[in-house]
């Protein structure tokens, strides 16, 4: 079990600054080691089709890319810094209308120059996401050894 | 203005989506080129400062969703099934453009490819896959 102080929320929070991440809102809802969980509220700029108000496929691709890469972050006590190699993207369904989303990853590898991330994104139910990611990312050149 | 230049204003219009990013797309006759001016609320990485990469998979993605429009009518928004995002390097505080090839279209899925660069069209700075479901009908 790791303590919570040995988690780098500072970095993690700080990884939640850019103006991207504050154009988009994204809330961090979760830290634990290697998992990281943020939430995207909806809102209508974000609709992907304003007949339904279903947010877009592209603000779910940031809000799981970003997420992916915080997972890797929270593999060490000071925060990796990471650039996605590769990121998959698997669309189970659309979001439900109106829904806030939320994205978990977990960085279930870490090796010296690579980490290995899957994540998902669910409106509600995590048993019944809307969509899935698989991610690579390499890792700075000051955090690899 | 051509049909196809009409049913891809119409998709960029109408999607508040591509307006949150700031993209715009040229026609020159069925070859469509997607255009994304920087912007700062597009910056994943202040220090250097660049472009975040989910904006440039979402870019890509649209990119490809605006092609389709461009190809032929669509009775609804294609729906993303998949896709897969290589980033090869930074992208940078100036214009990303990207281009899309339709590699099939049938009755109810498309493939599309697309390829996103900034200065130097040889030298890309992500590329995407992407599958669409087409038509009405449940996804």
């Amino acid at each position: 079990m790791s303590d919570a102080a040995d988690l780098p929320i500072d970095f993690i929070e700080r990884m939640l600054q850019s103006p991207q991440c504050a154009s988009l809102n994204l809330q961090l809802v979760s830290v634990g080691p290697a998992r990281v969980a943020v939430r995207l509220p909806w809102r209508e700029e974000l609709a992907g089709d304003p007949d339904t108000g279903v947010i877009a496929g592209g603000a779910v691709t940031t809000l799981l890319d970003h997420v992916c890469g915080l997972a890797v972050g929270a593999t060490s006590s000071e925060g990796t810094r990471s650039s996605t190699l590769d990121l998959r993207i698997d669309y189970m369904r659309a979001a439900a209308p109106r829904a806030d989303v939320t994205g978990e990853a977990h960085c279930y590898r870490i090796t010296h120059n690579i980490a290995f991330v899957r994540g998902q994104a669910c409106d509600g139910d995590p048993a019944d996401p809307i969509a899935t990611a698989q991610g690579v990312f390499v890792l700075a050149p000051a955090s690899a050894s | 203005m051509s049909e196809a230049a009409e049913r891809l204003q119409a998709f960029l219009q109408k999607t508040p989506y591509v307006q949150f990013l700031g993209m715009g797309a040229e026609l020159a006759g069925d070859e469509m080129t997607a255009v994304l001016p920087f912007s700062p609320h597009l910056v994943g990485n202040p220090t250097i400062p660049a472009v975040h990469g989910g904006v440039l998979g979402a870019f890509l993605e649209m990119t490809a969703m605006a092609q389709l429009s461009v190809l032929q009518k669509l009775t609804r928004a294609p729906k993303t099934i998949d896709l897969t995002v290589e980033y090869l390097r930074p992208a940078l505080s100036k214009t990303t453009y990207a281009r899309a090839e339709v590699r099939k279209v049938g009755r109810r899925v498309a493939n599309v490819h697309a390829e996103a660069w900034q200065e130097t069209r040889a030298s890309p700075v992500a590329l995407l896959r992407c599958n669409f479901l087409l038509g009405p009908g449940e996804g």
